[in-house]
């Protein structure tokens, strides 16, 4: 009977989760541990597999191409973070005000979330052409003589994060917006009893309650931007002269261009490196600013 | 009083109609460069509203290009990898939830531990997985990957945790399995959860563009992003035809967007947060 039972349950289990036991196994877990094993070896698709220790590591920590995407990628980070949070955080606060038509407002901001990347940097790559682009055109209106953007090594990663900072604001702001709606009406209406002003309400109120928000929406974002590359890919390719070469635009390019396999994905584990320190640091930084409500 | 706040309201729409402008503009901008011909793309000031609309580019970029096969492959792959993924990851977040068997923990936090792992790490390991079955430019290569998502079976997970047990205790007194179980009360009651997870899983496969660009090579399985990113290799200047190819790739999503609106909203709210 008991038996009969244990046949019966792990015939149950097995319809249940083997087709996602395989799949997982198949796509996301062998591919991982091999990517690890990978990186400690030398293979172009072709001739043998060598064993090269911590080789691999050791160039990707000296290289200066990859110093360089880091920087870069680094770069894209400073810009675009800071630019999407207040941005997206300032106009979830105005729709947060209950006035008509909110629902047409964020669909409006939304439809650049659904496009697609490519589509997306498409459109950004003629907006910001520097000889016909509507940008440098409306930039010309009011006497500014626009960059050169993608084809200018000084201006091609501050075009990048224009136009990622356009296709995510509708994102970010939906989920301030969530998070604007959580906070009770109570605590407006007892600092409206007591005359506090506007400033010191979102300082006292809104931006401690909104925390957790913040902090969600800020990891979020690192991670993505850490991993930034169709944009990047589409636009510039990298270039021009290099000026826009991200970690992720490395491993494409070591991989599927030089065919450096171990080399990629020595790379693709330092990105995994610094994407879990820095979800570390803000978990901590997480435990020790925002004050859950009991 | 009454008329500050009137004043205030007014401020908080220009706010919103302005914003609204800086993201509509582009597209418009898009439609209207698609809508001239090459001469009228190089004028300045430029045209707003091309004085000779032309419908040529549209002509031009789907008969050069396979615009319609782009489009049919994006179709195809979105609607079976999501259709599968939505299925595979109930089935096994019912299992995470109510099935007790050994190692149910361990095996969930290994789910739960990929999702730390970013997808680029997997690249070149998976397309060496793909060469070694033969699957490169096969739809198999460009579905298969799609379906298994550690997100979607913690997503599912959370939800049949929160379904009350008393739901499933009378029926198995009727004597009904687990199997019965599932697609008879618990699958119909996760419709919204199953509607989230379709929508976001078919915008991200609607919109994938590494993992194709990897793994096809010649047009006839290229989605419509590759397509369109190849587009630009062939008409490097000409933006009228280009800015009408990326109309053509944005208007269906544009569409589903419109139709699931509801779902998206929520289930970016819900997913998001908790």
């Amino acid at each position: 009977m008991v038996g009969n039972n244990g046949m019966k349950k792990f015939a149950t289990l097995t319809f249940f989760l083997l087709p996602s036991l395989l799949g997982m196994l198949t796509f996301v877990i062998i591919p991982i541990v091999s990517s690890f094993v990978l990186s400690f070896t030398k293979w172009d698709l072709i001739g043998d597999l060598e064993w090269v220790g911590f080789n691999n590591y050791i160039r990707v920590l000296n290289d200066p191409i990859i110093k360089d995407a880091l920087k870069h990628t680094l770069m894209f980070i400073v810009g675009y973070v800071p630019s999407v949070l207040i941005i997206a955080l300032g106009l979830a606060l105005v729709m947060n005000k209950r006035l008509k038509g909110i629902v047409v407002f964020r669909a409006l901001y939304f439809i650049p979330v659904v496009s697609s990347w490519v589509a997306v940097s498409m459109i950004w790559k003629w907006l910001l052409n520097p000889e016909f682009g509507i940008i440098n055109y409306l930039l010309s209106l009011i006497g500014i003589i626009g960059p050169g953007w993608l084809h200018d090594p000084s201006w091609a990663m501050p075009g990048i994060v224009l136009t990622s900072v356009w296709k995510d604001i509708g994102f970010i702001m939906v989920i301030y917006l969530a998070g604007l709606q959580e906070i009770p009406d109570i605590y407006y209406e007892a600092a409206e009893v007591d005359g506090v002003n506007k400033w010191q309400r979102f300082k006292n109120i809104t931006w401690p309650l909104l925390a957790p928000t913040t902090f969600f929406v800020v990891t979020i974002s690192l991670i993505n931007s850490f991993q930034v590359f169709d944009q990047v890919w589409i636009m510039t390719g990298g270039g021009p002269a290099g000026s826009t070469s991200v970690l992720v635009e490395q491993i494409y390019k070591n991989a599927f261009r030089y065919y450096k396999m171990g080399y990629a994905s020595a790379i693709s584990w330092v990105l995994f490196a610094i994407i879990f320190i820095v979800t570390i640091i803000q978990n901590k930084l997480q435990k020790k600013w925002v004050n859950y409500e009991e | 009083m009454k008329n500050r706040s009137d004043i205030k309201k007014i401020i908080f729409y220009i706010v919103l109609v302005l914003g609204s402008v800086v993201m509509i503009l582009p597209f418009l901008w898009m439609l209207s460069t698609s809508l001239k011909t090459s001469d009228a793309t190089m004028l300045l000031p430029p045209e707003w509203i091309p004085k000779n609309i032309t419908f040529e580019n549209f002509v031009e970029v789907t008969e050069t290009m396979p615009m319609g096969k782009f489009f049919m492959n994006s179709i195809f792959v979105a609607i079976v990898s999501t259709f599968f993924q939505v299925i595979v990851c109930a089935m096994a977040g019912y299992a995470f939830a109510r099935i007790d068997f050994k190692g149910r923990e361990v095996l969930f936090y290994i789910y739960l531990g990929t999702l730390m792992v970013p997808s680029q790490v997997t690249l070149t390991p998976l397309f060496i997985i793909m060469r070694s079955f033969g699957w490169i430019n096969t739809y198999k290569a460009l579905i298969l990957p799609g379906i298994f998502s550690a997100f979607g079976t913690f997503l599912m997970r959370q939800f049949f945790k929160g379904i009350p047990k008393s739901l499933e205790e009378a029926a198995f007194i009727d004597g009904a399995g687990y199997i019965s179980i599932f697609f008879r009360i618990i699958l119909p009651l996760a419709k919204p959860v199953l509607a989230t997870l379709w929508v976001f899983g078919f915008m991200a496969s609607w919109n994938n563009y590494l993992w194709p660009l990897i793994i096809t090579s010649d047009a006839s399985h290229m989605t419509l992003p590759l397509g369109l990113a190849s587009l630009q290799g062939r008409w490097t200047t000409d933006w009228n035809v280009l800015m009408a190819g990326t109309l053509i790739s944005i208007v269906p999503i544009v569409f589903v967007y419109v139709f699931t609106q509801k779902y998206i909203i929520k289930g970016m709210t819900h997913t998001g947060l908790k």
